[in-house]
């Protein structure tokens, strides 16, 4: 017995020099220091040289029907875009800093220097404008446009964890956006289509799962083909019944606001986060659900698991087949309900495609979110924010084309989707049937 | 607890992977199940585990007749199974993966890890397992993964333990260690079947061994019965387990590495420092346990995967610019060490693969035409020269037993003027009878002057071929031994102690396979 206890310590005493050739061999990381760097010096030589000499650019933080207001906030636009973007060239700089000596920073860095960078470029967009940047519209509006990519997100989570790869969330919002705005027009009740949208979202996942599991069909196949499939059905239901008799089958329900007594009346996070409809709510309750279940309850350990190593899952008991059917399921129903929002979330009635690309929106958030439910839900704030961003410039008017910013959500999944977020790891056996 | 099968029969389609096999394991005995690859033991293993259900006979715990649906049945009934390939997620810490299926829980589903944690702790120190319950699996080495699972089984009472091949990944001290660790749980009542094709261990550990060939139970032996009758038993005909060789004669230096790294593309250090040379007619071995940079060695001497640093030489000429094709043809001979992913294409024919990296050069092509009759008839007489049972040379290679088909890769590899030949696990997955004669195959192309590098994890692969031992420990090599080297010593320098100090603690306390090896020494 006694090299049991010897081995390990000179082991030890060999890993140690191993650390630091590791660290010596390493290349250096340059693509974010370049990163910051580039847009550091579009913000100091675009935002703020380009700005008109004595221009101000006014913030308004708060709205008229708010328990306090707040008078808008001037300030003066090259002043502030200058330390904006020095603070900007220093944080690049720092990351510079870090790569050469392959310090890792943490999260906070580029969550900092994006906040910088956008305030850098409202400054300038509202510079001399004598129109005001609304904030609060700003941010609500894109916690609005956030809500069927974060529940999107969520479905593609439970589904990818559990190794089933979902394509299929485009049509799940859709196939949930529709029955909501159908079942809802029937019963006139917006309450009723919320109810009924998860049964459209859950049903889709059923097929998905059916073909996956059973017959073993490559997923993403199965994905792009019920995409196509809900596409087509919703459209055909559209043109016929619903144009027909749109008085019964589509007309306009909308969930009402219910502002939370007392949170609601907070300044700015007040109108932001607590004066919405049920949906967003639920939205809160089941992205806080999940970033708990997931690593800390017995569901979540054992779809974890079979969503790695299905064998493994399979040697202790865990039935891998039935673990992912009704985790699919399950997901289906959290996009459905997310695809509640476009009809009755909105007060719209359907209109074809109406989900328009967020479903795949809402998967590039998630992989951006590393399969981890609380990235995932600040990867689709950040394009519901560019989203948001876009569309109030657009009405203020700004030298950038509104175009452009619309541009930038699908600019950032491509980068997203590429990798540029570093090492991403996928469960390990997502896509792959578990055949005994 | 008592195992009892009584004809137990499983067939894939036409296949009888299982035939009536008979088996009693006594309760507090370590009893082995010995046969070769392909014998049926896994299969075997996987039927009383609940994985697979028999199509005959029945398994009896304690003389009761049971029957499992699945795993679950099988552990509820007090069965745990140590699997060749671990059954752990590289992503969960010990404590997920040792509660996983058995999770207590507090409140509503949520997992109560407190008590996980002090159910690992518990039994770890039990049995003196130093484990960190936190640690990630994919950061443990294989021996503590190992230990991890023995946990796993512990942990759900298991009164008989399967263990299949437990020693394939372990270093000769890590083995010791299983060893004590089996005798403990003899002695608190499990018994243990424990599946292995290795003789030594088998004499070395088992009470009582059971040996299967084709699927069923030809014998059963006791430990004092000698390694070549075990041998004869297993293949079905006397074989010789050793290879004699002449000293070797080494010529000039013929490769040469210096100063090799290779990183990965997450950057993770994977060669370090890499620095050697083999001369003419000279066969050194890397040993060292799997994933500890061997595979990268190899690559990158084939051009495969880009060196960060360092130069490799042949015969005077430096090959970093140079392709992979350049060097193929300008005579290495390469041995890849998973034959079914790299070495062969499984849908081409016996001649197409054994052309595979020398179709367009002479004799087997001409400007653009390949020559197919040049090309069979190579093939032909090349495959009967290595014993390759085959029907035609026309036939899939998917149609030959893997045995096979990796003596159609090494006849592919050795039938032409190499001037380096670099083999990987040279006789992984082939059947004892066959290793001999590829183990002399080695050594005659040794005498024709070829250098040669052979990886191999299995220490009698080892000792039975090299001149020189490189071992590699986490992409270093540890210490270039002579070939004559205590398997102790190449144990402890396998787990990362350096050549001076393994011998000196390798001094003071022998393995039980070190044991072994000196007294099948002093019977020779």
């Amino acid at each position: 017995m006694s090299e049991q206890t010897t081995a390990p310590e000179t082991t030890a005493v060999h890993a140690e020099p191993l650390e630091q050739a590791e660290a010596r061999l390493q290349p250096i990381r340059w693509k974010f220091p370049v990163t910051y760097i580039l847009l550091g010096l579009l913000s100091l030589l675009v935002f703020t040289l380009l700005i008109p000499s004595g221009a101000v650019t006014q913030f308004r933080v708060s709205t008229a029907n708010d328990f306090i207001t707040f008078d808008a906030i001037n300030v003066p636009s090259f002043g502030t875009a200058l330390v904006l973007s020095i603070l900007q060239l220093a944080l690049a700089a720092w990351a510079v800093y870090a790569a050469v000596h392959r310090i890792r920073l943490g999260a906070w860095h580029p969550v900092l220097f994006g906040i910088l960078f956008v305030l850098a470029f409202l400054v300038y967009a509202g510079a001399g404008r004598g129109a005001f940047i609304p904030m609060v519209t700003l941010l609500s509006g894109a916690l609005m446009l956030s809500v069927p990519l974060i529940f999107g997100a969520m479905c593609g989570l439970v589904g990818e964890r559990s190794g089933i790869i979902n394509i299929a969330i485009e049509g799940q919002l859709l196939a949930g956006a529709f029955l909501a705005a159908v079942a809802a027009s029937f019963f006139t009740s917006a309450y009723v289509g919320l109810l009924a949208a998860p049964f459209a979202g859950a049903a889709v996942g059923a097929l998905l799962v059916w073909f996956a599991v059973k017959y073993h069909v490559n997923q993403i196949i199965v994905g792009v083909v019920l995409n196509v499939l809900v596409i087509g059905l919703t459209s055909f239901f559209y043109s016929t019944v619903l144009t027909q008799n749109a008085e019964l089958w589509n007309t306009r329900q909308q969930l009402p606001r219910l502002p939370i007594p007392g949170l609601s009346q907070i300044p700015i996070i007040g109108p932001v986060l607590f004066n919405h409809t049920i949906l967003v709510y639920l939205m809160y309750v089941i992205v806080f659900a999940l970033s708990i279940l997931v690593f800390k309850s017995r569901w979540g350990l054992r779809m974890r698991a079979v969503g790695e190593h299905p064998k493994a899952a399979d040697t202790v008991g865990i039935n891998v087949a039935r673990t992912r059917v009704i985790n699919t399921i399950l997901a289906g129903a959290i996009a459905g309900m997310g695809g509640a929002y476009f009809t009755v979330g909105q007060g719209l009635a359907f209109g074809q495609e109406m989900s328009a690309g967020q479903g795949f929106i809402a998967l590039a958030a998630m992989i951006l979110g590393r399969w981890n439910p609380k990235g995932a839900l600040l990867a689709a704030l950040l394009f519901g924010f560019s989203t948001s961003l876009g569309q109030t410039l657009s009405t203020i008017g700004t030298p950038v084309p509104s175009e452009m910013l619309l541009m930038l959500p699908y600019v950032i999944t491509i980068f997203a989707v590429a990798g540029f977020v570093g090492r991403v790891r996928p469960p390990a056996a997502e896509g792959v049937p578990y055949i005994k | 607890m008592k195992l009892q099968l009584k004809g137990v029969t499983k067939r894939f389609g036409t296949f009888t992977a299982n035939d009536q096999i008979d088996l009693t394991v006594q309760p507090g005995e370590i009893h082995a199940l010995l046969g070769e690859n392909g014998a049926g033991k896994s299969t075997l293993m996987n039927t009383i585990y609940g994985l697979y259900s028999p199509d005959e006979g029945e398994i009896l715990l304690d003389d009761e007749p049971v029957r499992f649906s699945g795993p679950g049945d099988a552990v509820a009934a007090g069965i745990g199974m140590v699997h060749q390939h671990f059954m752990l997620i590289p992503v969960f810490s010990v404590t997920e993966s040792v509660m996983l299926g058995y999770e207590p829980t507090k409140g509503p589903g949520l997992i109560d890890f407190t008590e996980a944690r002090r159910r690992v702790k518990e039994i770890s120190a039990r049995f003196g397992f130093e484990v960190d319950p936190e640690a990630m699996i994919e950061d443990l080495p294989v021996g503590a993964q190992q230990r991890v699972e023995i946990i796993k089984a512990l942990s759900r009472d298991a009164k008989v333990l399967i263990l299949d091949e437990p020693t394939a990944v372990l270093t000769p001290q890590e083995t010791d260690e299983l060893i004590s660790i089996m005798r403990q749980l003899k002695a608190s009542g499990t018994s243990i079947l424990f599946i292995t094709h290795k003789l030594r261990e088998v004499r070395a550990i088992a009470d009582k061994i059971t040996v299967i060939r084709r699927g069923k139970v030809v014998g059963e032996a006791t430990p004092e019965s000698t390694e070549t009758e075990l041998a004869s038993l297993m293949v079905g005909r006397e074989v010789s387990l050793t290879t004699q060789k002449e000293p070797a004669q080494p010529g000039e230096t013929a490769l040469s590495i210096s100063g090799l790294s290779v990183v990965s593309a997450q950057g993770k250090t994977l060669l370090d420092d890499v620095s050697l040379e083999i001369a003419r007619g000279e066969i050194l071995c890397i040993a060292g346990v799997d994933g500890n940079g061997q595979t990268e060695l190899t690559e990158a001497i084939l051009g495969i995967r880009e060196a960060a640093a360092g130069t490799i030489t042949l015969d005077g000429t430096d090959l970093g610019p140079k392709s992979v094709k350049q060097r193929l043809n300008s005579g290495i001979g390469f041995v890849p060490e998973d034959r079914s992913t790299d070495g062969v294409i499984a849908g081409f024919s016996i001649t197409e693969n054994f052309v595979l990296d020398q179709y367009d050069q002479p004799p087997y092509s001409n400007g653009v035409a390949m020559k197919h009759e040049v090309m069979r008839a190579a093939a032909a007489e090349q495959t009967s020269r290595f014993d390759v049972r085959l029907g035609t040379v026309d036939d899939p290679i998917s149609t030959l037993s893997g045995g096979n088909q990796q003596k159609v890769v090494l006849a592919r590899e050795l039938s032409r003027d190499n001037r380096l030949l670099v083999a990987s696990q040279p006789t992984r997955g082939v059947d004892v009878g066959s290793i001999e004669f590829i183990h002399r195959t080695l050594i005659e192309e040794r005498a024709k002057g070829t250098p040669c590098l052979i990886v191999s994890t299995e220490l009698d692969e080892v000792l039975n071929l090299a001149d020189r031992i490189a071992v590699m420990y986490r992409g270093r090599i540890i210490g270039t031994v002579p070939g004559d080297t205590d398997r102790d010593v190449l144990g402890l320098m396998m787990a990362g102690v350096p050549a001076e100090e393994a011998k000196a603690q390798a001094a003071t306390h022998h393995t039980v396979l070190g044991e072994a090896d000196a007294e099948a020494e002093e019977q020779a």
